[in-house]
């Protein structure tokens, strides 16, 4: 299936001179949530933006649906929904009002049943007469999602959902992005908690300094995730590795006093207790040992900090 | 082309004037009656006529005239600005609409606004002095072609604008002054000669005479000259519009 959205070559170099994309380049499969991890000003706004067509490119091209996002934009337009970082609203309109002039912007005859659905689902529809202005930050970021979803777009870009939200908005953007999927809208979310990403994400990119410097499955991501190191120190120094403890797939260190073991957390043995007991059986006594975990966040610090 | 959005824009700019009906209409309605009351009954019974009109029907085309160019300058500038102050405009930067269809838009709001204002202004007009339409046909194209141009020249004021203080520099401290000059109250034969040379490089001049001779058949300049000049401000708006367009001055980054 060709992507959704299809990302080439894509570079951003704004007037004051700042290369806020480097020759991006990104596939976006259909159907499928993803989500774009980077430290603030690694570029993910500006390539969200360029994509929705509020930046106008400097090089490189965007296909949405197959439609190019500059010659062909009302075609690739129509199909996307954005629902930007900030939380711009025009403070004296109505909300059922607002809701439905972003609909009249996409061309579309009003459909007051499904505003009514949207509204809510999205729990603002008590609020459907209020001005803007007297809806509290949580329901402005919800409306502005019913805004996005108002012309049924197939692609749904959150820039930052919950960004400076409470916990209780954070677990309902969770769901209505669940809900979405599966109703087949596909989605990108920026965000740089990676604990959202693990949440809802199929596919993670991690942006910095305005390359993509990683895409994976999740699942891929969680399974280095998963993975921990036991490492002993021993008492006395090891010359090299006995043939009783071959299967384990031990690293010695340089100077012998350190055994390293790699296991998975998740695996259903993890051989600790067959290690151990090998151990002593070949006579190695150690003094301390401690594991550590491989996260999501020291992969992320680990890939940043490499490009520093 | 997006019919749809533009029809959008236009119903929620048009929303925005009933909204806010005592600042859009019922002001500059309450200001040109003053301006009657002071300029046609207290000082104009002084002045018994201009021209061989009387000058309390003499300003009426002037007054219009003052009030359709502040009317369009303001509410389209204020119409695109607002949106980019609050960034509401990123929707309908992103939505599938041309700058084309967004222009016809606010433009279309602010004209059609500022058009009713006139309108209501000629009306109350009628209540105090007689007045005569001698060339209906130049009235209306004098009318609709300064409603669009000012409107036009705001829009762009709008997104030139990057605060309101820039906002309101122009329909304040250029488009007041050069209309009160350019002879909304008197003839400029009324004039020293000296100062009828200078009044000539005021452009207003020539929208102004050209709106009174369609009322009463005379003019400060040729009909032919105030035609082409509001014709050259049209011009002068739609390229610079053009050049916005192209290269997104303001809108996009």
């Amino acid at each position: 299936m060709p992507p959704i959205i299809s990302v080439k070559s894509l570079r951003k170099q704004y007037d004051s001179g700042f290369e806020a994309l480097k020759s991006v380049s990104l596939d976006i499969v259909r159907g499928e949530v993803f989500a774009l991890l980077g430290p603030n000003g690694a570029g993910k706004t500006t390539l969200i933006s360029t994509i929705c067509g509020l930046v106008r490119p400097t090089a490189g091209e965007i296909f949405v649906g197959g439609h190019n996002a500059i010659t062909d934009f009302r075609a690739a337009r129509q199909m996307i929904g954005l629902v930007p970082q900030e939380m711009p609203t025009a403070p004296f309109e109505k909300v059922i009002d607002t809701v439905a002039f972003s609909r009249g912007l996409f061309g579309l005859p009003s459909k007051p049943a499904l505003i009514e659905e949207i509204l809510k689902d999205l729990t603002l529809w008590d609020k459907r007469d209020n001005p803007i202005m007297s809806l509290s930050g949580g329901m402005k970021r919800r409306l502005l999602v019913a805004k996005a979803l108002a012309h049924e777009p197939a692609v749904l870009f959150l820039d930052e959902p919950t960004a400076g939200v409470d916990v209780e908005l954070r677990h309902d953007m969770w769901r209505l992005v669940g809900q979405l999927k599966d109703r087949g809208v596909t989605i990108i979310l920026t965000t740089h908690y990676i604990e959202e990403a693990e949440e809802m994400a199929d596919r993670v990119g991690v942006i910095n300094k305005g390359e993509i410097i990683l895409v994976e499955e999740k699942a891929e991501l969680m399974r280095k995730l998963g993975r921990k190191e036991l490492t002993l120190v021993l008492s006395e120094q090891l010359g090299e590795i006995p043939g009783s403890l071959a299967g384990y797939g031990l690293e010695l260190s340089e100077d012998g006093f350190t055994l390293t073991y790699g296991y998975d957390t998740r695996a259903e043995r993890t051989g600790i207790t067959h290690l151990l007991t090998d151990l002593a059986a070949a006579g190695i006594r150690f003094n301390d040992l401690n594991t550590t975990q491989s996260s999501l966040e020291d992969i992320f610090v680990d890939l940043v900090k490499r490009q520093a | 082309m997006n019919f749809g959005a533009i029809k959008a824009i236009y119903l929620f700019e048009m929303a925005r004037t009933k909204r806010t009906i005592m600042q859009s209409i019922i002001s500059p309605v309450l200001s040109t009656t003053l301006y009657f009351v002071v300029f046609g009954a207290a000082i104009g019974s002084r002045i018994t006529e201009v021209d061989g009109v009387s000058y309390g029907a003499f300003i009426v085309p002037g007054l219009i005239m003052l009030s359709l160019m502040t009317q369009s300058l303001s509410n389209a500038a204020f119409g695109i600005y607002f949106p980019r102050f609050t960034g509401t405009i990123f929707e309908v930067l992103s939505a599938p609409v041309s700058f084309f269809e967004v222009t016809i838009a606010y433009v279309g709001a602010a004209a059609t606004k500022s058009i009713l204002v006139g309108l209501i202004i000629f009306v109350t007009a009628l209540f105090f002095v007689p007045i005569e339409v001698r060339h209906p046909f130049w009235m209306v194209t004098f009318f609709l072609l300064t409603a669009i141009t000012f409107s036009l020249l705001g829009f762009i004021i709008g997104i030139w604008a990057d605060n309101f203080e820039k906002l309101q520099f122009f329909p304040l401290l250029v488009v007041t002054p050069l209309a009160f000059l350019g002879g909304s109250f008197y003839s400029i034969t009324m004039l020293p000669e000296f100062w009828q040379k200078v009044t000539l490089l005021n452009p207003v001049v020539y929208l102004i005479s050209g709106f009174r001779w369609s009322f009463y058949g005379q003019a400060d300049v040729s009909l032919g000259l105030s035609l082409f000049m509001t014709c050259l401000f049209l011009v002068a708006s739609l390229a610079i519009i053009h050049w916005i367009f192209r290269t997104g001055y303001k809108l996009k980054a």
